[in-house]
This record gives structure tokens, sequence and C-alpha cells, in this order.
């Protein structure tokens, strides 16, 4: 990589830098497009919340960012990756493998099969340290692994017990504790708490927050829960059909003062306890067949405000103090 | 405008179409199927081929004839037309094969339907016999009941098929079992269906699956078991034809004439790797994630 | 010491089966049609003859009797005698037992040090020409019935190109080609076991979380792939054993090795039951005992597996 860039992603402090993605899973029965020219910037120690519905593409984003999309199905088709400067796409495995779980970590969605069941706990933890630590002294890295353990809350005693001696809240939290021995740059956390009950949700989001503050590590946070984002994050990229549809902070996303529709469908069905509803509001219709790429925009075919320029061209962003939506409502309100 | 659709989602397709689906896609499965249906063709129309008198008629005139126009297999050391032998033999050889797979079937589906469905005492009384009977290798098993039975075509089948139930009836069990709580299974039982109307129209189609794989891949082992006592002497006796028979009495002569040991064994093998290669493929349409 | 009970517990649980397997046995062989004594004695016996070897053999007591006699026999490891021989049977096993077992073992080391590796590296390359052609050469093995194999590979390599001995034992090279032969079915089931279960392994989530650890592929596989799906490949091994003993009586018969196959063979060809009854209940326990070590083998490789339960 060249000093140039360096300085230059320097410069313009996104840590992350994704544009234009498209990824494709070639499966037996059909191309599945799951990212269509998604772009997304996060800048250096954010919080960002990445939300969406199911089949959205928030995994395969995350997966493509490590590129660890399943192999000879998922393919990265076009686009870029910038991360610290250095296009990840070009980069060659190597450079990849020094990335992952050092600068890099990621947090799996389904602590009871995210670990390895024949390994120890400590050891899984240990590994980190050894695959990226190679001039650390042995007593270092084991007073590390105990020392992260004691923050996600684990008896460092336990290290010597195998996953299944562990409940699904506290495997998260060892899940966890392996993410950030390292002290990432970037943590991505894809739906980290979906699978835990709400009790230990709230925990698992709590130690998340103090863990970011103490190593300032940028997080993604992917999620379908608008209610997990407003708690933990302070920007928000909502995703729609493999692409970012809107983005801002929690503030002016939140605010509901203006939004992409499907935003605003998502806002729509979450119970408003201080207003008495009779029902709520579902989002019309069903997610898009991924195996077809829409020409204009992904939402247009659920969208109550559907025009026809919506269903022939993709909508560019409408941006407004860094809140940008990609809706023909506002660019063609604006420019007219 | 939105590029017309036009596949059907995959959630439209019901359970069967979507095996048939994925099954027609798998090359190597049709491929099976293909070979098979030959195989099974020709068999069935031996009698237009060849009468049954050139398969025992010796001729000493013509022995070991190498294959040609006139012996398209060539002729074993009694001149008997190695061709008419295969044919027929393929029929006794392919017959015992399914019959073994179907006696075994039924009891086998019975006691495990019975076992899975019922449960309680019947359940552990039929799983301990089953437990018995899977304990003694299935083979060592069929030879037992071979030395009380005798020698012959329906013996053999016999002690095949019996020596097979164990492994039905536990698969038919394990299919009757996973279903019988399904939630439409509790529907259907809430609305007052009988049992039998259960299991025909919900347990059956639905638990079929695995059963069906698991009969495909044991009727490919049941030819090589078939042969293989025909091969030992315990099973069809010459000068009846039979495929491992065949190989069996003209074990002397296959190094001065290879064609006599090459030409059963590749039938056999083909016939084998066509039901193998169906196994294969229904087990992948019925069950695609265990497709590697 | 967790494992030493369990091992009791597994061993006194084989008794009963044992107890049921003898019984089927009994009650099936009983059915032997045509006169026992008569075919001892050949066609010029006379019926007092007959009549007194029956109630020297105990034929004339109702079956179960004559069942409670046989067990209080094998309490004391006495089997009975050869109809025919008149030879004492646990003798007799035990004399043909370490053939077959030599055989069997080398055909199922064969099996796994040639099946396993082609296995693992065909998964490794999944779809590659080499993981086609694996899978094809697996395919052929498991439809080649072994009578036909062996017959063919004696006669290519033994009689005509006369590399092996043809037949019998003796030399090490005697054990070559049965060995490969009983083994090339093995070797097949070996070959799709590994395949299929490293494959499923490299699928789970937590090989996901080896790879955004920044393991690289080899550490992926070798560290964390292999000993997880080691262990259906271990239960499938003990699986194969049994198969292995019933496929030892096709192959001692073409390489006339005398082993428990063919003391089998003949047993049931003369329909001498005592022979019949004694190894099928030697083979049973064998393959019990096997069994038994293949679930132990496989709680020490996988931690979830406990021994108290």
């Amino acid at each position: 990589m060249s000093k140039e860039m360096k300085d230059r992603a320097q410069e313009s402090d996104n840590l992350l830098e994704i544009s234009d993605l498209h990824v494709q899973y070639n499966t037996d029965d059909a191309v599945v497009h799951a990212l269509n020219g998604l772009s997304l910037k996060v800048k250096k120690g954010a919080k960002m919340g990445l939300v969406g519905e199911t089949g959205a593409g928030k995994t395969t984003l995350a997966l493509s960012v490590l590129r660890l999309l399943p192999a000879g199905v998922g393919e990265i088709t076009e686009g870029s990756i910038i991360y610290d400067g250095d296009d990840l796409l070009k980069q060659p495995e190597s450079f990849m493998l020094g990335l992952r779980g050092e600068k890099i970590s990621m947090i799996f969605q389904d602590p009871m099969t995210s670990l390895n069941p024949t390994h120890t706990v400590g050891d899984q933890i240990l590994e980190v340290l050894d695959l990226h630590f190679h001039e650390m002294p042995k007593e270092e890295k084991n007073r590390k692994v105990d020392e992260i353990l004691t923050l996600v809350g684990i008896p460092p005693a336990r290290k010597n017990e195998f996953p299944h001696q562990f409940s699904g809240g506290m495997k998260q939290r060892i899940v966890i504790a392996m993410a950030l021995v390292a002290e990432p740059e970037l943590l991505l956390a894809d739906e980290p708490t979906t699978a835990l009950d709400v009790t230990i949700q709230a925990q698992i989001l709590e130690l998340m927050r103090d863990l970011k503050e103490k190593y300032n590590s940028a997080v993604i946070l992917i999620t379908h829960d608008l209610g997990v984002v407003a708690q933990f994050c302070d920007s928000v990229a909502v995703v729609y059909g493999g692409r970012v549809v809107e983005y801002g902070t929690v503030e002016q996303i939140y605010e509901r003062d203006k939004n992409h529709p499907y935003t605003a469908g998502l806002f729509n069905c979450i119970p408003d306890l201080s207003v008495k509803t009779e029902r709520l509001t579902p989002i019309e219709g069903r997610m898009a067949d991924p195996r077809i790429v829409a020409q204009g925009c992904c939402f247009a075919e659920r969208c109550g405000h559907c025009m026809e320029i919506c269903k022939s061209k993709a909508p560019s962003a409408y941006e407004e103090e860094g809140h940008g939506i990609l809706c023909h409502l506002f660019t063609t309100k604006e420019g007219a | 405008m939105f590029v017309k659709k036009s596949k059907k989602s995959l959630s439209e397709y019901s359970t069967g179409e979507l095996v048939m689906f994925r099954f027609r896609k798998n090359k190597l499965a049709m491929f099976g199927v293909i070979l098979l249906s030959i195989i099974v063709i020709t068999i069935l129309l031996a009698p237009l081929i060849s009468s049954y008198d050139a398969v025992v008629e010796m001729n000493m005139a013509d022995r070991f004839q190498s294959p040609s126009a006139k012996y398209l297999f060539g002729t074993d050391e009694f001149g008997r037309d190695l061709f008419a032998r295969i044919l027929y033999g393929g029929r006794i050889s392919m017959f015992a094969s399914l019959a073994v797979i179907g006696i075994a079937f039924v009891i086998g589906a019975i006691m495990g339907g019975a076992a899975g469905y019922l449960g309680g005492r019947v359940d552990t009384i039929l799983m301990r016999a089953v437990d018995v009977l899977m304990a003694v290798p299935s083979v060592l098993l069929a030879m037992a009941i071979i030395t009380a039975l005798g020698n012959g075509v329906w013996k053999l089948i016999i002690a095949l098929a019996v020596s097979q139930v164990a492994r039905f009836a536990r698969t038919v069990r394990a299919s009757v079992l996973t279903l019988r709580n399904v939630e439409y299974v509790e529907a259907a039982r809430c609305f007052g269906a009988s049992s039998l109307k259960i299991i025909l129209k919900h347990i059956l189609p639905n638990g079929i699956g695995p059963i069906i794989v698991s009969a495909t891949i044991t009727l490919g082992q049941t030819i090589l078991s078939i042969s293989s006592m025909g091969y030992l002497g315990l099973g069809v006796a010459s000068p009846t034809p039979e495929w491992g028979t065949i190989i069996s009495e003209n074990k002397m002569n296959i190094g001065t004439y290879p064609y006599l040991g090459l030409i059963p064994g590749i039938c056999i093998c083909l016939a084998v790797m066509a039901v193998n290669f169906i196994g294969d493929g229904l087990r992948d349409a019925f069950d695609p994630k265990t497709k590697n | 010491m967790s494992w030493l009970k369990y091992t009791l517990k597994r061993l006194l649980m084989l008794i009963p089966v044992i107890i049921c397997v003898t019984f089927i046995l009994y009650v099936i062989l009983s059915f032997a049609p045509g006169n026992v004594a008569w075919q001892i004695l050949g066609e010029d016996a006379t019926e007092e003859q007959i009549a007194q070897l029956e109630a020297e053999m105990g034929l004339d007591q109702p079956l179960l009797v004559r069942y409670g006699k046989y067990m209080l026999g094998v309490c004391h490891l006495d089997f009975g005698t050869s109809w025919f021989g008149g030879e004492d049977i646990a003798k007799l096993f035990l004399g043909r037992l370490p053939f077959t077992l030599l055989v069997a073992v080398l055909s199922i080391l064969f099996a796994v040090a040639i099946g396993c590796p082609l296995g693992i590296g065909s998964a490794i390359r999944q779809y590659s020409l080499m993981d086609y052609g694996v899978s094809f050469v697996a395919m052929l093995l498991t439809s080649m019935p072994a009578f036909w194999l062996g017959t063919m590979c004696q006669i290519f390599f033994c009689l005509t190109l006369k590399w092996l001995p043809v037949s019998g034992v003796g030399t090490w090279k005697h054990y070559v080609l049965p060995s490969i032969i009983l083994g090339a079915n093995t070797l097949a089931s070996m070959i799709r076991m590994s395949r299929t279960s490293l494959l499923d392994v490299i699928r789970q989530d937590y090989i996901r979380t080896a790879r955004a650890k920044g393991a690289s592929e080899w550490k992926v596989i070798m560290h964390h792939a292999m000993r997880n799906s080691l262990i259906p490949i271990v239960t499938q091994i003990g699986i194969t054993f049994a198969g292995v003993i019933a496929g030892a009586v096709v192959t001692e018969n073409i390489f006339a090795i005398p082993g428990v196959g063919v003391l089998l063979i003949n047993a049931v060809k003369a329909r001498d039951v005592p022979i019949v009854m004694g190894t099928v209940i030697f083979v049973t326990i064998i393959v019990g005992i096997i069994n038994l070590v293949v679930d132990i083998v496989c709680a020490l490789i996988d931690p979830r597996i406990d021994f108290a339960s």
C-alpha cells in the first residue's frame, strides 16, 4: 500500500469504507443476489448499527469484510472494501490472516454453535493470541486470557471447561471475550443478542458497551432490533434488499422527521406505548425475490409512495448533514 | 420495469415436487435410472431375446467360444451361451433382491411402525428384539438361517430378508417417532382423525424419505449378498443361472478365458452401481442439507 | 476410573443380549431338517443305533431342556462338540480365530491408512478433479462384489503375474491380497465417511469462528476440523468391523485361509449345527466388544460424551 493512500485514509478518518459492493451466492438452484451495490462508511471508534430484516444481507456484509463468504458459493462480483487505506478485495490471503482476529474480529449470531465443542474455552481464547502475538510470553498470554474472562464475567478458573458445560449467555460472553482479547480496531457483532433472552440481552449489551469504552474499538452492530440500536449505537445504516437505503446518526433517524419509507415502515412495526393503537401497521408484501435484481428501487414493490420512476431507476442518495436517504421521494422533491 | 418473474419461488413447490426436481437435476442419479432401466427391461424381455433352452443346453462342439455375433458373451466349458445365462441369471438375481427388500420392508415397517406409533411396552419389547437381532452381523444370521432351512432361492430370500428386518424396523420407527409429535400430526389428532388416517395421510408421506433411501441402499447390498451366497454355494445352485453362481462355476477357466469372469462381474457391478447412484440421488433429494 | 466402571457396565449389558442371541439361534437351528443321527451314522445304520445316538446327543429331549443344558455348558465355556468331526467347538474356533483377526485387522489398517487421507483430501479439494476421481473409485469399490474382485485379482496377480502366492498361509506375502480384497469395501466406506464427515464439520459455525480468528486453512483443518470429524469416522470403523468379519467368509474361501470364515461356511454346508451356533455366538461377542472399544475411543475424543450417563 502506498503512503499517500494511508495518509488519505487517516485524513478522512474513515476506518472502513465500503462502496458499491455486489455479492452473490451461486447455489445449485439459483443465483441469489445478496448485496446489490451496498455502500457504507464507518468512522474510527464509531458505534454503528446495521438494521434490516432477515435476508437483507447484513451477515453477508460482515462476512465480505472478513472475506469469509462460503467458498465456492459466495462471490464478490463488484465494489471495494477499503479498510484503513487498503482495499481488502485486492489483498492476498496472508494479509487477511493477519487482519482477521487481530484488527477485525467478529461475534457470530449463535453462541451455541460458534464454539468448538472439542476444545476448552480457555484454549479457544488463547488461540487468538497464539495466532497473532508470537513474541508475547506464554505467561502474559495466560494472564490476558484470565483478564478478559474476568472482564466478561466468567471465573477464570473455568477456562479448562468445554463449551457444553456453559449456558447460552455464558457462551456468548466467551465468544465476546474471544473477539476482544486481541483488542481489535473493528468489531463486527452479528446479532450478538438475538439467540439470548431479554435479561441476558441487556447484560451483554452493557458488557459490550463497557468493553468498547475500554478498548475504543469501532463496532458494527448487526441487528433487526431498532430498540437495541437506540440503546447502543450512535449512527445507523438501514439495509434493504442488499443496499443501504438510509444512514445517519441515531438522532437523525429516530426523530422520524425524514425517513425512507422502509425505515418508516420499520418504526410502524414497533408498538408505541404512549398512543393507544388497535393494531400495528406491518410493511405490506414480502421481501423481494433475491434471485432477481430490481432495475429500480428495491423497495418499490412494497412501497406506499411508489412512483413511475421508482420502478425504472435506482435512486441516488439525498443527503442532509450526513443523513442520507436513497429514495426518489426526496431527490425529486429537491430536484424539482 | 421489473424483470418478469419466470420461476416459482421455492416455497411454492410441494415437498414431493421439490424432491423430484432435485432428483432430476442430479446427473449421476439420472444416469443410474437410465442404466437400471436398461438392465431391468433387458431382463424382463429375456424370453423374447433368447429361449430358456439356451441357458441349460450343453453344446460340447461350441465350448469356450469367445464373444462373437453368434454368442454375444461367448460360451462356457459346456458350450452354454453365456449371454442367455446372464440374462436369465439376472432375472433371478434381481427378482430375489427385490423380494428380500420387499419382505424385509413389510415386516420391518409393521414392527417399526407399531413400536413407534404405539410406544410404551410394545415399543420396548419390539426394540429389544431389534437390538438382539442387530447384535448379530447380518451375514452370519443369514447363514444360520440357511443352515436350518437348506439351499434354494426362496430359502435364501427368507434368510436375507430376516437378517435385514431389524434395520428396516429401526429406520421406520425413527421416522415415525420424529413425526408422531410434529404439530400437524397433533393438529390432525385434535380434529379427531383416526390413527390409521393419521398414519396414511400424515406420517407416511412425510416420513417415507429416509425409508426409501435406506431401502434403495440396502437393495444394492442385497444384490451383492445374493451373488456372494451363490458364489459360496449357499444360494442358487448350478445349473440354474445366477450372477454369482455363473462366476463360481467358471472359476477354473477364468484364467484362460477372462471373459467368463469379466462379463458377469461387470454386470453385477453395473446393476449395483445403478442402484447406488439412485440411492445417493434420493438421499440428496430428500435431504439437501446432507448433500456434499 | 469412570471409564472402567462404564466398561464393566457395558460388558454386563452384553450378557442378556448374548443369552437372547443364543436362544434365537438355538430355536432357528432346531429347525434344521433331516435326521442328524442318520446323517452322522450313514445310510446303513439300524433303527436302534439311531435311537441310541439320539439319546446320547440328547436330541430326544424337548427344545427348552436342550437349550438349558447348552447354556449350562456355555457358562463353563463348553460350546459342545462338532457333530461330524467331534472336535471341541471352543478349541476349534480359537484355533481359527488368529488367521481371521490378522486379516481383518490388516484390512482395516489398509482401509484407514488409504481411505482417510483420500477422503480428507477430496473434502478439502471439493469439486476438484481429484474429488470426483476419488468419489468414483469409492463408488466402484462399493459396487464390486468382493468374491469377484478377489477371484480376478487372484488370477491376475497370482496366476498370471506370479507376484504373490495363490492361496494358503505361511509368509507375509500370503496375507497381502486377502487383506486388500477384504479391505476394499471398508476402504470405500472410509473414503465416503471421512469425506462426508469433514465436509460436515467444515460447514459448522465454529469453523467459521476459527477462520475469523485468523487461523490459516491448514490450521483450521488440522486443529479444529480433524478432531471433530474423527468421531463419526471411528464409529464407522466399529460398524465396519462386523461387516469385515462377515466378509472374511468370502475372502478366506477364495484364498484358502484356514480362518473362522472357512470353518463357518463348511459347517453351514455340512449343517454342523454346533459349529454354526458356536461361531456365530463368538463373533457376536467379539463384535460387541469392538463396539464397546469404539464407544470408549469416541468418548476420549469428544468431551461432550459423559461416561456417567
